[in-house]
């Protein structure tokens, strides 16, 4: 391809109008006003290139799940085109609501600063009404609780020092939930890292990785801050670093969407960043790395496949190193979205429709008795919880509970 | 049809092209009692089969000053007329490293000379304006271009005509002419659908046959020679270009580049053929393999994009009279009187010109009928819009909802005025036939009631369905599943279904690859092996 071919996709060329993936589509299924991405997408492009005029607001129930794209036979990005027509032909302004949901950096730095008085204020009932009211934040929703501690923070002052005995290193990119809500989903990872040989380094620079941006048509934002990581990234990858993640959706954002929605390039060190699970899975796949288990670590377990994880085809990675668990009774649930979609799932807009997505899901859940989750995805997590009282956890923190630290540092050799 | 055929008509007007459905129109504004017969559907010939470029004229004014006159006095008419089957793109005639600078000035001199607006434009400006065009380009001189769709000219002119009070026979072929004397009287026709005969008298008969024409005129004893041009076209999956491009150059091969509605067209060649291939012509090999060559000079995004059709027309060039070698060829309008020329009262010939000047063809002509008939009356076509175009897509924009669905915009666009009367009240008659051409079940409905619809053929000329990327695919079954109903008959439902599948696949054989031909394999699996629709041959 050269790079006239690459500026415009014209991949909705490919089209054979099998409607495959209006099948997959979890909005198509519940919402009649979305047309479904075969139409939002390829068809609905032909006629978005005649005229801007045919941009068509529906085009915002869009969940940007991809499954659409995991599904077409003719390999057209269908995801793509409808994000990028949302970005490029949407007249709306992003509201006060998106900017706040979006700018996670800002709002974590704020909220982790005063967090008991954010988390208890957040949780009360006539705040909720107030911000449905005002800002079109469902009240059914509670924000994730911030934490007092950012997870950067903790790390600076706890952990840092003893990693540089690790003469192999690997780079952590943690993502907004792990620094302003869930410090201990990192702490998990760094506890995984070191029982197996490997010193944790933070990024240069950390910043969301945009999807929330993205997906609120804050394209210029989003594009600063993917060219900030990309230059940590590649500061790290130079420094024989591989850059892995706790998320699902982060990595799907800096893999995928950087190049194909911000024309952000990656290629140079794309298949450097990757999750945390299929960095370990390959080590000890390979030999390379041994695993040892706590003996009393009883638990039913049961896996949700994120649509990005569906998109990155990596599930096999995190259920695999969990089936591994011998206390483990592993239980695969249907590869469904749960409806949440980041902040798409706390607009009052599409609360409804979000719940509705998910509730073969929760039924599934609900019906298979399981001890806990897990999911390698945050925001399935909190949907999740929400929607079924089951706690959910990412497979890296069942990991860490599981693990025989000891033993495990033992069979490898590690004398740190 | 509820034509009284046992009546006398002021007018006959053989065929159902442009010249056709336009010179009817002009003659029943003008009061004549008018009948419109048509061997086919509307649009059959080379009305359907161009470019549908409206022409500023710039592309004649160097060799043809009459007749880029014409054509840009033209331009500035159906503007006002037809606003709904126009889009005024502007268009632009770029040089290329391998055209001569120098013929730019020429070009320019000679368009002012015409009357047509010129302005020459940085090639980083044309750029700007058409990214699509070559980025090689050293000069480019921007003019009033624009696209044209002459299926939704030819049906508003057969609706006004309607609307008039004229008759139209669509698939009814004069088989011959019915004469008094030397006078002729009326014609015999044949029925093509059900191969009856019957008869129509009318004081003056008006051959607008266009290439057929020449058959027609030899029919009533009249020699009117033509010369038959073959011209190929591809047409691209999707817009390419938003503006008109044209090499600045004199006029060769494939160096116009149209954008029509969702989908581009490159054309044409030029070739003569025998008069005997006219109904059967094929696009061949050398013919695609020019136009792409030539076209991605014009814009190097053709190289990679779907092709989904090739189809070709034939030119109805007339050679002026005693000019048996062809050498001395008019492309100018030619009105004949063959009472004057070849002493056959009551038989008159409109033939020559283009596209674009369909509606001065019609005026000349129906002046002379109206001469002819002794009666006084002005043309007004240049004046009065075609319904569809009796206000502006601005407002038709305005008055609706929102929320209007794509289907609806769509609609609009191809139906002007008149797609208020498009049901939208129920999401079924919202939900969409034709998803690559948002047609829907309303629209569809529309067209069966008030354009006359009969088959899928006049389905796709009239609404689109079928001419987008799936050429059929997930359409063509709904859209004969409507005409089933409407018709009340399933069997015949089924062979049209079979003939249209047909004919979308004898476009598409001469680009079969790439995509168009994974998607042509789907639609064969779709129809013979889901559907278990047999071809038609062997029924």
């Amino acid at each position: 391809m050269n790079n006239e071919q690459n500026k415009y996709d014209k991949s909705f060329e490919q089209c054979v109008k099998c409607t495959i993936c209006t099948v997959y589509c979890p909005v198509a299924a519940v919402n009649a006003e979305y047309p479904g991405p075969k139409q939002a997408g390829p068809d609905g492009e032909r006629y978005r290139l005649k005229n801007r005029s045919f941009y068509d607001d529906s085009l915002d129930y869009c969940l940007n799940c991809k499954r659409c794209e995991v599904a077409c036979p003719s390999n057209v990005k269908i995801g793509d085109i409808i994000l990028s027509a949302r970005l490029k032909y949407s007249r709306k302004q992003p509201k006060l609501r998106d900017k706040m949901l979006a700018n996670t950096d800002f709002m974590g730095s704020l909220a982790t600063t005063f967090a008991p008085l954010v988390n208890s204020t957040l949780r009360l009932e006539p705040v909720k009404r107030i911000m449905d009211k005002t800002l079109a934040i469902d009240h059914h929703r509670t924000f994730p609780a911030y934490s007092g501690q950012k997870f950067e923070s903790w790390f600076r002052k706890t952990a840092r020092k003893q990693q540089t005995a690790y003469d192999r290193c690997v780079s952590y990119f943690h993502g907004c939930y792990v620094n302003y809500n869930y410090p201990k989903q990192g702490q998990d990872f760094v506890k995984v890292m070191n029982a197996i040989g490997y010193g944790v380094q933070l990024l240069e620079k950390e910043r969301c990785c945009g999807v929330a941006l993205i997906s609120n048509r804050m394209e210029a934002q989003a594009r600063k801050q993917a060219e900030i990581n990309m230059a940590s990234i590649r500061a790290a990858v130079q420094a024989d670093m591989p850059v892995l993640t706790t998320s699902s959706t982060c990595t799907f954002t800096m893999r995928d969407e950087y190049p194909h929605i911000l024309q952000v390039d990656n290629a140079d060190v794309r298949e450097k960043i990757m999750l945390a699970t299929k960095f370990i899975f390959e080590l000890v796949d390979s030999g390379k790395v041994k695993l040892a288990f706590r003996e009393d670590y009883r638990k039913r377990i049961a896996y949700h496949t994120p649509c990005h994880m569906e998109k990155l085809g990596w599930s096999i990675y995190s259920t695999s190193l969990l089936r591994m668990i011998p206390g483990v009774d592993f239980v695969m649930l249907d590869s469904q979205c749960c409806g949440i979609a980041g902040t798409y799932g706390f607009k009052s807009e599409n609360y409804a429709y979000s719940q509705k997505i998910g509730e073969p899901l929760f039924n599934q859940i609900k019906s298979t008795e399981v001890d806990m989750v897990a999911t390698d995805c945050e925001t399935c997590k909190w949907q999740i919880e929400m929607s079924t009282g089951v706690v959910v956890e990412n497979p890296i923190s069942i990991l860490a509970d599981a693990l025989d630290v000891e033993q495990t540092r033992k069979l490898n050799n590690i004398n740190i | 049809m509820g034509v009284k055929l046992n009546n006398h008509y002021d007018v006959i007007v053989i065929g159902g092209g442009i010249t056709g459905a336009g010179t009817a129109r002009d003659c029943a504004m003008r009061g004549l009692k008018t009948l419109l017969v048509e061997r086919s559907d509307l649009t059959n010939g080379a009305t359907g089969r161009n470019h549908g470029l409206l022409h500023s004229g710039a592309r004649y004014a160097v060799t043809d000053q009459g007749s880029a006159t014409e054509c840009v006095q033209e331009n500035m008419i159906l503007r006002k007329i037809a606003r709904h089957c126009v889009e005024q793109t502007d268009g632009l005639f770029i040089t290329l490293p391998e055209d001569d600078l120098s013929f730019q000035s020429t070009f320019i001199d000679a368009c002012t000379r015409a009357g047509i607006r010129t302005e020459a434009i940085d090639p980083k400006e044309a750029l700007r304006l058409e990214p699509s065009v070559n980025p090689q380009l050293t000069g480019a001189v921007r003019v009033p271009d624009g696209s044209v769709d002459p299926f939704r000219l030819t049906t508003a002119n057969a609706l006004d005509a309607r609307m008039h009070g004229a008759d139209i026979l669509t698939y009814h072929e004069v088989i011959g002419f019915i004469k008094d004397g030397k006078r002729v009287v009326g014609v015999k026709l044949r029925n093509n659908q059900t191969k009856s005969e019957l008869e129509a008298y009318a004081s003056i008969t008006v051959n607008a046959g266009g290439i057929w024409g020449h058959r027609i005129a030899e029919m009533a004893g009249a020699v009117v020679n033509m010369f038959p041009a073959k011209g190929a076209l591809l047409i691209f999956g999707h817009r390419v270009n938003n503006m008109v491009v044209n090499r600045c150059r004199k006029p060769a091969d494939a160096d116009i580049l149209v954008p029509g509605d969702t989908i581009s067209l490159i054309g044409t060649t030029s070739s003569r053929v025998p008069y005997d291939e006219i109904d059967d012509m094929q696009v061949t090999p050398d013919e695609v393999n020019l136009l792409l060559r030539e076209g991605q000079k014009l814009a190097p995004s053709l190289a990679y994009t779907r092709i989904l059709r090739a189809y070709s027309g034939v030119r109805p060039l007339v050679a002026a009279d005693n000019d048996v070698s062809g050498r001395n060829i008019s492309r100018g309008i030619v009105c004949l009187d063959h009472e004057t020329r070849d002493d056959i009262p009551g038989f008159i010939t409109i033939t020559g010109g283009k596209l674009m000047t369909y509606r001065l063809m019609a005026e000349q002509a129906t002046d002379l009928v109206c001469q002819k008939l002794n009666i006084d009356k002005r043309c007004h076509t240049a004046e009065i819009c075609l319904p569809g175009s009796t206000y502006d897509e601005e407002q038709v924009g305005d008055k609706q909802k929102p929320r209007t669905t794509i289907g609806m915009r769509a609609a609009a666009g191809r139906h002007g005025s008149m797609s208020s009367k498009i049901s939208a009240e129920s999401r079924y008659d919202r939900s969409l036939v034709c998803e690559c051409e948002a047609v829907s079940i309303g629209e569809v409905d529309y067209a069966i009631k008030e354009l006359r619809v009969q088959n899928l053929i006049n389905l796709r000329r009239r609404t689109r369905v079928g001419m987008g990327t799936c050429q059929g695919e997930l359409c063509a079954c709904r859209a004969a599943g409507l005409l089933g109903k409407a018709n009340g008959c399933v069997e015949r439902a089924q062979t049209d279904l079979a003939d249209f599948l047909n004919e979308r696949w004898r476009g598409m054989y001469p680009v079969a690859w790439g995509d168009s031909l994974c998607e042509t394999q789907f639609t064969s699996w779709v129809y013979e092996g889901v559907c278990g629709l047999d071809a038609p041959s062997q029924k």
